[in-house]
């Protein structure tokens, strides 16, 4: 505890304007290897848009749920309305346990628990804030393309009516709340991420036996088709 | 006595006398009608995608006796100290706020010719299509000394709530160093791996707060569920404790008496401080009652779950008989998907698309040791026939295990929530 409340004073030091050096806030460089894991579901840096999860830049200062054309979780909408703003000290507390922070949040990460390494990505992701002249080129980005997926597959358009009915497989464990206790979220993706997820799982390039069995037998077309329905997906 | 004429009644002379009677509501006007018979896995969740799905063409009434469901799925964990016994209660609240009609009265006879179902309370309910999903009953003398007048005694525990909590009670009262015995029912039975997650689960119980107690399990099976996976958390976690008799020993040659609290197992008599009774199975009662079962289950065509005697009539869960699906929680809900998706087409012309079946069983061996079981399934023209499956692995890591158990806690709320709204 004492750790954590040193770290708070820093990160408060940081935001008052105090000459904190990148040394006593982080390593950035280091972050950005803590940032591997989360880039699955946001992107950061020059052209970064929402993907999964909303992109990063200009985090600091940010009110939570805060950028208009990102579908949030109620538990962040709420949050932010009621004043939540993301800097080091809410991003610490947030990233140690993210389901204890925001019970309902869409965000499938157990969270940071080592110190070091949440304030080395904070350090990061303030590299991306502070002064936008230094966002490096888009380097750290979601991962879509790490997979050989066929464009034509890609370019599918489903059927949404399909998707729906396909979906009802789905929701027997992933609530269509979006609510995430042990069982990811997989409402509100982006179609490409759903896709791309999927066929990973069907060609057993992503490991969960459950999903490679329910992916191994969708054709296609009906991949395509529950994308298309989840990503409107309305509650 | 009066209930059995009263079901011979309903399916002669009082429906065709109620042909004039106001109460009944014409047909062929107005909305087309679904009953749902049974609010448990199977039944909430078709009535609940009907009528989410045909947002208000289709008029659902969905027929269940208690005002609270208290789901089997996870009563092994209250059994074993890790849910409290309100975390499995369930209210229909949200059915009745998708639209479901939710009538509290148990259904006691179906007329398939005037299709009308008939209430306890003496109400009469027409429809167009009819699903039944009543759940188990159980056969009776399946256990020789065993029968509804002595389940007080020695609890089944297999249909949950008020049994569920006898059991506990009894556990928790066992004296220092007793013996707790189950007998294990012959397949088909509902949820394949329960019986044994809940042997987990009791001598979890025990280890902690009477361990020099013992287990005896009686089984007429040669082998079980998950096996393999079972009896090596058993060695792991509770050396000693369990004594699993199977069929080779004896275990399919059981009686009991519940006045005397023994158990003879093989010619054996052992006196026991509990008695965990899980007679033989089969459908509810009302699947009989409307003339839909052959032998102790009700025969269903795959492609949507109708019944082979009667197209209008729908089967889900336990009481159906459709192939390689076991009777679970999951497999209903599922089944019930497939049948609301063909239901809606017949009745509005909506879209009807292949059926897709799927299960998946968790089980809790001990506290973060999750296992798991499920597969794929498809509908062929003489069963609901598997596709692909997986098994949790002996000797997985206690990390596997334990996101096991997590992925478990998020199926409980996604089924629940899928069911019930
Ligand atoms: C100890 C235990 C553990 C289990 N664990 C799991 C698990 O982990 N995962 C899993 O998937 N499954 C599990 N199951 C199995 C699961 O509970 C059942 O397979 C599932 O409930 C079957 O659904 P159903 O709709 O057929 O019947 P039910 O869910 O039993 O519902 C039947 C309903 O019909 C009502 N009913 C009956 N007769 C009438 C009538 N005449 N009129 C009106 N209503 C009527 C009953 O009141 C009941 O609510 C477990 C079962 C047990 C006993």
């Amino acid at each position: 505890m004492t750790r954590f409340s040193r770290f708070l004073s820093m990160g408060v030091a940081v935001l008052l304007g105090a000459s904190a050096t990148a040394d006593e806030f982080g390593d950035p460089r280091a972050g950005a290897k803590v940032y591997s894991q989360c880039k699955g579901c946001h992107q950061v840096g020059a052209g970064a848009t929402h993907r999964i999860g909303p992109h990063l830049n200009d985090l600091f200062g940010r009110a939570a749920a805060g950028m208009e054309d990102f579908k949030y979780s109620k538990s962040f909408q709420r949050a932010g309305a009621s004043g939540l703003e993301w800097h080091a000290e809410t991003l610490n507390a947030f990233l140690e346990n993210p389901r204890s922070y925001a019970s309902g949040t869409r965000m499938s990460f157990r969270g940071l628990k080592d110190e070091t390494d949440r304030r080395n990505v904070i350090a990061y992701l303030r590299d991306f804030s502070d002064d936008p002249a230094n966002i490096p080129e888009a380097d750290p980005t979601a991962t879509p393309t790490n997979h050989d997926i066929d464009p034509a597959i890609l370019a599918l358009q489903g059927d949404p009516e399909y998707g729906e009915y396909l979906s009802s497989e789905c929701t027997t464990c992933h609530q269509a709340s979006g609510g995430d206790d042990g069982i990811p979220s997989i409402v509100y993706w982006p179609e490409e991420d759903f896709v791309l997820a999927m066929h990973a799982y069907k060609n057993k390039q992503r490991q969960h036996p459950v999903m490679q069995m329910m992916a191994g037998r969708l054709s296609n077309e009906e991949i395509a088709a529950l994308a298309a329905y989840f990503k409107n997906l309305d509650n | 006595m009066t209930l059995n004429r009263r079901m011979f009644l309903g399916a002669t002379a009082v429906a065709s006398a109620a042909l004039a009677a106001p109460m009944v509501l014409a047909d062929g006007h107005g909305k087309p009608r679904v009953v749902v018979i049974g609010g448990g896995a199977g039944g909430a969740t078709a009535a609940r995608y009907i009528a989410k799905d045909s947002k208000g063409a289709v008029d659902v009434t969905l027929i269940e006796p208690t005002r609270t469901y208290y789901t089997c799925f996870f009563s092994n964990l209250y059994l074993g100290g890790f849910k409290q016994m309100s975390d499995l209660g369930h209210s229909y609240g949200g059915l009745a706020a998708s639209g479901v009609n939710v009538v509290h009265d148990w259904a006691v006879g179906v007329d398939r010719d005037t299709k009308t179902v008939t209430l306890a309370g003496g109400a009469q309910i027409k429809y167009d299509k009819l699903i039944l999903s009543p759940g188990i009953d159980f056969v009776d003398m399946s256990v020789p000394g065993w029968d509804i007048t002595t389940q007080n005694a020695m609890p089944h525990a297999y249909k949950a709530g008020s049994q569920t909590e006898l059991l506990k009670a009894q556990l928790m009262a066992m004296p220092e160093g007793g013996v707790f015995a189950m007998v294990a029912p012959p397949n088909p039975y509902r949820c394949p791996p329960g019986p044994y997650e809940r042997i987990s689960m009791v001598a979890n119980y025990l280890k902690n707060n009477n361990p020099t107690a013992k287990i005896i399990v009686a089984d007429p099976k040669p082998k079980f569920s998950k096996m393999a996976l079972f009896q090596e958390g058993w060695a792991n976690h509770y050396e000693g404790m369990v004594d699993w008799i199977g069929e080779d020993f004896g275990g399919g040659n059981v009686s009991v008496d519940a006045s005397a609290m023994t158990v003879t197992i093989d010619g054996e008599e052992t006196k026991v401080d509990v008695c965990n009774v899980i007679p033989a199975m089969k459908a509810g009662r009302i699947a009989d009652i409307a003339g839909v079962t052959d032998g102790n289950w009700a025969p269903v065509n795959a492609a949507n779950m109708s019944t082979n005697v009667d197209p209008d009539v729908y089967v889900l869960g336990d009481a159906s008989q459709q192939g390689d699906m076991p009777k679970s929680g999951f497999s209903a809900n599922s089944q019930a998907k497939v049948c609301a998706n063909a239901v809606r087409g017949a009745l509005t012309g909506s879209k009807v698309f292949p059926a897709k079946f799927s299960n998946t069983c968790w089980s809790l061996i001990a506290a973060d040791d999750g296992v798991k079981v499920g597969a794929t399934y498809e509908a062929t023209p003489d069963k609901i026939a598997k596709v692909d499956g997986f098994i949790s692995q002996t000797g997985e890591s206690a990390d596997v295990r334990k996101a096991t158990y997590q992925e478990s806690e998020g199926w409980y709320s996604g089924i629940t929530a899928d069911m019930l709204g």
